[in-house]
């Protein structure tokens, strides 16, 4: 096996969401046996655990995997876990491009857009950390810039922005008024 | 997080095989051998992108299997340096706070870069960071479970490919279909990770709120 390419391209995590949601759906319905044992690690990275709750066997079992070298619990199932729980989940392809067509003025790197997307920082804090020297190269008026389209543009958690609603309307009736 | 690497690669397709998809049995096996494994100076492969390009399949004499030079790209999971990310405390120890992403583990926090002060509590088995303010130090836990940020600072590649038998014997050599971390064959039966990633702590900007 040779490797042409170490890094062809980068990829957002809503890409590898959606490429393992297609797959994880195209095996439901081509309904083929699936257990074989080579299918395994593909379905471990993938798929859903059944039966077990993780949360306390996870350090048991992941050094059982290193003494024993096969998987008993699935870490494409993790992956998607993994995923479902980031912002990714609630992208599409027209929002993506419509965030990084708002980004092109800020003039960040491939490395901090993809971060940006990727996080969805809501917070200056946040965004000091994922783009390099950003107390240079932006003023705070674009940090705050930033974090307004970042939370314009990709949508959000809707359970967090259950109680957030509720104060911004406040503001806006306070300022009508 | 994940990149897209291009690999070639020849394929070995079985005849019992040969009434499906050349597709699609290519895609088969070839997640089949490289889902959930880790490449060397590459990452942790996760699933098949997709075929660029699908050459003349050849059947050799003594083997009834067909072989095809396959070119592929590939989703790996392979963060780059500085990179931020999110994950879950599995535990901490002396060496430092291991992290674990899911479906990569083998993530290590030195005690070094965490923030400063840190301590940790033999007692409870956890680091703790002394963090001082106006009113007074408060001892911010490191528990099991929490969600964590932390930047990229480092990663070590190690080839677990198995060495010759010059070396001492290794009782666990044997065994077949060993996925992620095949022993090395020091004599110390010492298992080493074949992509750990080294990080430092970022404070939680959601525990400040």
């Amino acid at each position: 096996m040779e490797v042409k390419n170490a890094n062809a391209a980068m990829l957002s995590n809503y890409e590898v969401f959606k490429l393992l949601t297609d797959l994880k759906e195209q095996r439901k319905d081509s309904g083929k046996h699936k257990h074989s044992v080579g299918q395994q690690n593909l379905n471990t990275i993938m798929y859903e655990v059944r039966k077990r709750p993780l949360r306390f066997f996870v350090p048991v079992m992941f050094t059982h995997f290193q003494k024993h070298g096969h998987s008993l619990v699935c870490p494409s199932t993790q992956t998607l876990k993994y995923l479902s729980k980031m912002p990714c989940s609630r992208q599409s392809p027209e929002i993506v491009k419509e965030f990084l067509t708002t980004m092109v003025p800020h003039k960040l790197t491939k490395a901090e857009k993809l971060q940006l997307l990727n996080h969805r920082p809501l917070t200056a804090v946040e965004i000091q950390l994922l783009v390099e020297e950003s107390e240079e190269r932006l003023s705070e008026e674009q940090i705050e810039e930033l974090i307004q389209t970042v939370t314009d543009v990709l949508p959000g958690d809707p359970e967090q922005e259950n109680t957030a609603p509720a104060d911004t309307e406040m503001d806006e009736g306070g300022e009508q008024s | 997080m994940f990149v897209l690497v291009e690999m070639v690669d020849t394929v070995r397709i079985p005849p019992w095989n040969f009434h499906r998809q050349l597709n699609e049995a290519v895609a088969e096996e070839l997640n089949k051998k490289l889902a959930n494994k880790v490449v060397y100076n590459v990452g942790l492969c996760i699933c098949l992108y997709d075929i660029t390009k699908l050459e003349d399949s050849y059947i050799f004499p003594g083997d009834g299997a067909s072989h095809t030079k396959v070119h592929f790209r590939y989703v790996v999971f392979h963060p780059f340096l500085d990179e931020i990310l999110i994950g879950k405390i599995k535990y901490c120890s002396q060496e430092g706070v291991y992290v674990t992403m899911g479906f990569f583990d083998d993530i290590l926090i030195p005690p070094e870069s965490l923030q400063q002060p840190a301590k940790f509590d033999e007692a409870e088995q956890v680091w703790l960071w002394e963090y001082e303010t106006d009113e007074g130090a408060h001892d911010l836990y490191m528990d099991q479970g929490e969600e964590i940020r932390f930047r990229v600072t480092d990663e070590v590649f190690v080839d677990t490919s198995p060495t010759g038998p010059a070396t001492a014997a290794s009782d666990t050599a044997a065994q077949p279909g060993q996925s992620t971390a095949p022993p090395k064959e020091d004599g110390g039966e010492k298992k080493e990770a074949p992509y750990t990633l080294i990080l430092v702590l970022l404070t939680d900007p959601r525990q400040q709120r």
